[in-house]
């Protein structure tokens, strides 16, 4: 089809029916700051939690006495368990060291002591498997706790800090996803809500094009590519006011706080990308499904 | 087809609107045709005459195929239009020049380019514009005010520029539904004689009226509808006496 005659179609409009226009701009614009600060936050605060996900940790302490058979046996065993992702061996050197960096004063009062086990520091592969992981070690039998290996001295896995932590962060991440998902749809809806209001504005000149004989197309493209240069305008206008936010916002605070520095964080190239491309996306076909109900015969 | 329209192909030479027992009901229950049974030959200009609500405009709008009839048939050249899947529906408008009292031109273009959307909805090139436009608004007189606003036009000028809108594709048929309703009576017969002139080219015209004067005036064909019921139908011999009832209305 013609695409000139539709662009300067699209034109004509932005140029004489400016007061809509310029509604469903602003509508996007500020849509597209909130997603524009929405998403950075929900990544650094499931970056966050994931972050505090991964400190969950099996510790398996190893008795002194332990064999180098018993040891290479109870490595294998962990190893094959398919919820486990690393064993790291820490000796009893490697356990005083951390805790001399940890609590110097202690440290200092062992002397050449060393009171500390070796241990086995298992990583799961889900933060959520670990109770998984010490009952596969353990057996609870009438208060008494028998483990699989006559190597180990005790397992710990801090038990309850886990569960908070794990409610915590679950909790957490779902209320990040249920409010940007809720967010996402909220600005779909004003979106197109403005757009609908600036098309049902024009709905004669829809009627009055049906009546001269053009195709629902015809009269469609116009309409579209109108959205999308107002979800361009409304989405790069959003995403300079960002820049210009985050240069002399965020930037220099996030020096001090750690959220903004995790390192998960999407970029600022990508989040204006995935912003312009959604801005523009709704905007035009915002525009495209809200004339199907005037173009109906 | 079916037999009646053979036999008025063969009586009056071909049919380009013909109506068969079509009725229209509403939503509402409320009945804007009823039975209505009618043909218009090539060539003929048809007064569509009667009392608000009577059936004229759902007559004008099951012909456009803005709306289905509930019942019946209509044919266009031929053509069962009941039948029409919506997708060719703007082909067939294409077909069809319309007039209304309302004018309906699109506010944001200018004179030119009002005319010049029903040829570009063609899918008309750039040159068959530059060339055909100028030349039917000169037609109706309004050469001079090509690159003017609907907004800047009285509604004389206004109801030109449809006139030329509707027949710049040279339609075999035009309808025009109350095209004087909102103009002066010196005004009005201007349009009419455009419409004359246009029907004299060959083109096919029904006019849907309550201007009583003009209709006795022009002496052509009159189609009387009254809640939804063709009342009468003659040619224009002996019709003025009739007209002191509908007066009254």
């Amino acid at each position: 089809m013609n695409f000139r005659f539709f662009m300067s179609e699209a034109i004509r409009t932005l140029r004489r029916n400016s007061a809509p226009s310029f509604a469903a701009l602003m509508t996007v614009m500020i849509t597209t700051i909130v997603l524009g600060v929405f998403i950075p936050v929900t990544d650094a605060t499931t970056g966050a939690a994931n972050e505090i996900r991964g400190r969950l940790l099996v510790d398996v302490y190893l008795k002194d006495d332990a064999t180098q058979a018993e040891l290479t046996a109870l490595r294998r065993k962990l190893e094959q368990n398919p919820d486990v992702k690393t064993v790291e061996y820490i000796s009893k050197d490697e356990a005083k060291a951390s805790l001399k960096g940890a609590l110097k004063d202690a440290a200092e009062t062992l002397g050449k002591e060393n009171p500390l086990p070796a241990s086995y520091r298992v990583t799961p592969r889900d933060p959520a498997e670990v109770g998984k992981i010490v009952d596969a070690l353990e057996s609870i039998e009438n208060g008494k706790t028998t483990y699989v290996s006559p190597a180990i001295d005790d397992v710990k896995n801090r038990e309850d800090e886990t569960d908070k932590i794990l409610s915590i962060t679950g909790g957490v991440k779902y209320a990040m996803w249920g409010l940007a998902i809720l967010l996402v749809l909220t600005s779909t809806l004003l979106v197109g809500n403005t757009i609908r209001l600036s098309i049902y504005a024009r709905r004669r000149e829809v009627e009055v094009m049906r009546m001269v004989g053009a195709t629902a197309w015809f009269i469609r493209w116009p309409f579209v590519i109108e959205g999308v240069f107002v979800g361009a305008a409304g989405g790069v206008i959003a995403i300079l006011l960002l820049l210009i936010a985050k240069q002399t916002i965020v930037d220099p605070l996030s020096e001090s706080f750690a959220l903004f520095a995790a390192p998960e964080t999407i970029g600022f190239l990508p989040l204006a990308i995935l912003l312009l491309v959604s801005a523009m996306g709704i905007s035009a076909a915002g525009s495209g499904f809200t004339l199907r109900r005037f173009l109906k015969l | 087809m079916h037999a009646s329209s053979a036999e008025h192909l063969s009586e009056y030479g071909s049919a380009v609107v013909e109506f068969d027992d079509v009725t229209k009901v509403y939503d509402d229950g409320t009945v804007g045709l009823e039975n209505a049974t009618t043909n218009i030959r090539r060539g003929e200009f048809v007064f569509l005459v009667g009392p608000t609500g009577c059936g004229k405009s759902t007559f004008i709008r099951v012909l456009m195929k803005e709306f289905e009839a509930t019942r019946g048939h209509i044919f266009i050249a031929g053509r069962d239009i009941t039948r029409l899947k919506p997708d060719r529906v703007p082909f067939l408008r294409r077909n069809i020049g319309a007039v209304f009292q309302d004018f309906k031109l699109l506010p944001n273009r200018t004179v030119y380019d009002n005319v010049a959307y029903s040829l570009l909805v063609t899918g008309a090139s750039r040159s068959e514009i530059r060339e055909k436009v100028p030349h039917i608004l000169r037609l109706v007189g309004l050469s001079t005010k090509l690159h003017n606003y609907p907004d800047q036009l009285s509604g004389g000028e206004q109801q030109r520029v449809s006139v030329a809108r509707a027949f710049v594709n040279h339609p075999p048929l035009l309808i025009c539904d109350e095209p004087t309703g909102n103009l002066d009576p010196e005004t009005s017969l201007g349009i009419m004689q455009l419409i004359y002139r246009i029907n004299r080219t060959g083109t096919t015209v029904i006019v849907a009226t309550h201007d009583q004067g003009m209709v006795d005036r022009m002496r052509r064909r009159v189609i009387e509808l009254r809640d939804g019921h063709i009342v009468r139908d003659e040619q224009a011999a002996g019709y003025t006496s009739e007209f002191s009832a509908v007066d009254a209305q």
